[in-house]
Formats: structure tokens, C-alpha cells, sequence
């Protein structure tokens, strides 16, 4: 349901933008249109391997094995496994936010939980190989990736310090 | 407006073939072989499919997404964008991306398109990995759709607080390395 919502919503921000433009000039509005699916077409492939990728990670990965990290663990070491589990967890928008979700109610760790779906986030490698490798040039990835490392970390630390509510 | 067609930005060239997508390639056999010899050729199948139904679905998103993208590029003025978040809008361009990740709608197929499309029309590139950044991490619809039905509002609340300055330290470290980058490449 949220799905064709969201869907809906795109392609009403399309035919927003498309009449913007056509305002402007007609043949701009071919030519970008035009690019626009040049480059979707140029993704496909990408995609469909990116896609498959994630799916197989996501069945080479059981999730009880991540909850129960989560949960028994504790300290730094145990906000670095998080970090790790979180980067590694596949899936949609859902799965990360629903074994944080679990591990809280398993007994883990709130700052864990923060560092696992902060590093989820950040990372999730799935996302990492459909849409960002393939959509983004590689040298800005890499930065963003290293620019990353901290900040599961420090979100950790300041949820700390904010102190839960 | 101005009534003659302004040029359009030159469209990045691309190998049929590069190093990100051969990872991939390595990363999808490598997993798709363990999962086959673990769980056997049922499952193998059974993940295929599930994938190919999730691919379909993605598709209209992803289209939209690039059409956004497009559309956005001609509408924007090169010098608006290079002017919020170029290299030489500093910090006030790094706020600016920050801000804008948390209200930019969609999924991962409508940031990444417009993120490139920026980085096409002189968009800096820690002002983009704010962007990706703050969408990621404090971006409302995402919270808004997805977390909150999960963990309630009292623990999104923290996170979202204890997340927010996330995305600006995101784009000073990525500044910071490309200005060390830049010295280093001083003889």
C-alpha cells in the first residue's frame, strides 16, 4: 500500500516538474526527458545485479545470529559489533529498523541499538551496491563511506550523553 | 525566463565496464554460491524470484527518479546550485544539504539520481555527502514512514537528536581529506 503511495507521489512530482519545464520550452522538455531515460536505461542492468546481490546477502545472513549480537553484547566492542551487524544488515527500508526494534525488546543496549541502526543507516551494504555505486561517481562514494566510519560512534556517545528518555 | 533554450549539461561518459561493477559481480557470485551450497537449489531459486519481484516493483520508482533528476537539472540554474552548495559556498553550503536531506521525499531512487545530477552541475562533494548523509540518517520521511511504527516516538526522538549532527561532521571530514589531498598534490 505505502509502495504505490510512494510511487504515486514520484510520478506526481514528474508531471510537476515535466510542466515546469514544458512552460519553459518544448523540445527542452524531449531533450531532458530523453536523458532521464537514457539514464534509467543505463541503470537497468546495474540495478538487476545489484538487486540479485542484496537478495543473496540477505539469505547468507541469518537475523536471530544479528539480534543475539546486539543483545549480548556491551561497551565499545559491543557499539563496534553493532556498528558491523548494522553496515551488514540488508533489506529494504524496513528490516534494519525492525531487528533494532527486536534486539530493544531482546534486552540489548540502547546505545547499541542507536550504533546498529545509525551504521545501518550509513552503510547497508544493499543499498550501498544497487543504487549508489551504479548512480554515483565512485570517488564521492569512497569519501562518503570514510567519512562515515566515526559516526555510528558518535551517535552512540551523544545518545549517551543526551540520556535516554 | 528567458525564451532560448539554455545548453544542456554534458552527460557524463561511461565505460560499458568498470571496477564498481565488477566488485559487485564478485560480491553477488561469492554470496549466491555460499547460499546454493548452504541451503541447496530450492532456496537459490526461491531468492531469485523474490528478487526478480522486488526488481519490477522498483522499476517505475527508479524511472521517476531519473526523470526527476533530469527534469530538476534544467529547472535549477547551474549557478543557483554552484552557488548554495559549490565549492566556495564553505560551511552556510554543507548547512544547506544538511537541511536539505531531511525534507528531500523518496527512497534511495530519488536521492541518488538528484545527488549526481548535482555533482554534474558543480555541486561540491562534501555538500553531497551531507545531503546523502542527512537523508540517511535524520531524513523525516524515512523516520516518518518506517522507524516510527518500529521503535516508537520517544526512541526515535533520541536517535533522531543524538543523529542530527551526523551529516554536517559527515561533510568536514570529507572536506578535510579533499584539502589534504590538495596539499599533498602540492609539489
Amino acid at each position: 500500500m505505502i509502495d504505490i503511495v510512494v510511487t504515486a507521489a514520484l510520478w506526481i512530482i514528474v508531471v510537476a516538474l515535466a510542466l515546469g519545464v514544458a512552460n519553459r520550452s518544448r523540445p527542452l522538455l524531449r531533450e531532458s526527458a530523453k536523458e532521464g531515460i537514457l539514464e534509467f536505461l543505463r541503470l537497468v542492468p546495474r540495478m538487476a545485479i545489484g538487486v540479485l546481490g542484496s537478495g543473496f546477502i540477505a539469505a547468507a545472513l541469518p537475523q536471530d545470529f544479528v539480534v543475539a549480537w546486539l543483545g549480548s553484547s556491551s561497551g565499545i566492542l559491543g557499539i563496534a559489533l553493532a556498528g558491523i551487524a548494522g553496515a551488514m544488515t540488508p533489506g529494504g527500508p524496513v528490516v534494519g529498523f525492525a531487528i533494532a526494534a527486536a534486539a530493544l525488546k531482546g534486552g540489548a543496549g540502547a546505545p547499541q541499538v542507536i550504533a546498529y541502526s545509525t551504521a545501518w543507516a550509513l552503510y547497508a551494504f544493499p543499498r550501498l551496491l544497487t543504487y549508489e555505486l551504479p548512480i554515483m561517481p565512485a570517488k564521492v562514494v569512497w569519501l562518503r563511506v570514510v567519512a562515515s566510519l566515526p559516526l555510528p560512534f558518535i551517535a552512540a556517545w551523544l545518545a549517551m550523553l543526551i540520556g535516554k528518555p | 525566463m528567458q525564451s532560448e533554450t539554455p545548453p544542456l549539461p554534458p552527460r557524463r561518459k561511461r565505460r560499458a565496464f568498470d571496477w564498481p561493477t565488477a566488485i559487485l559481480i564478485a560480491i553477488v557470485v561469492s554470496a549466491a554460491a555460499y547460499v546454493y551450497w548452504r541451503d541447496g537449489a530450492a532456496r537459490f531459486v526461491d531468492v531469485i524470484w523474490s528478487d526478480a519481484d522486488l526488481f519490477i516493483w522498483m522499476m517505475p520508482n527508479v524511472l521517476a527518479g531519473c526523470l526527476i533528476a533530469a527534469l530538476v537539472t534544467i529547472l535549477l540554474p547551474r549557478e543557483t546550485v554552484s552557488r548554495w552548495v559549490g565549492r566556495d559556498a564553505g560551511f552556510k553550503g554543507i548547512l544547506i544539504a544538511a537541511g536539505a536531506g531531511i525534507i528531500v521525499p523518496g527512497g534511495p531512487f530519488t536521492i541518488y539520481p538528484i545527488a549526481a545530477a548535482f555533482i554534474g552541475m558543480g555541486a561540491d562533494a562534501a555538500a553531497v555527502v551531507t545531503l546523502i548523509t542527512s537523508w540517511t540518517t535524520i531524513g523525516l520521511s524515512r523516520s516518518l514512514v518506517w522507524e516510527l511504527p518500529f521503535l516508537g516516538f520517544d526512541f526515535v526522538l533520541w536517535r533522531w537528536i543524538a543523529a542530527l549532527p551526523l551529516a554536517i561532521l559527515a561533510g568536514l571530514i570529507v572536506r578535510a581529506i579533499e584539502q589534504y589531498w590538495r596539499v599533498k598534490a602540492k609539489p
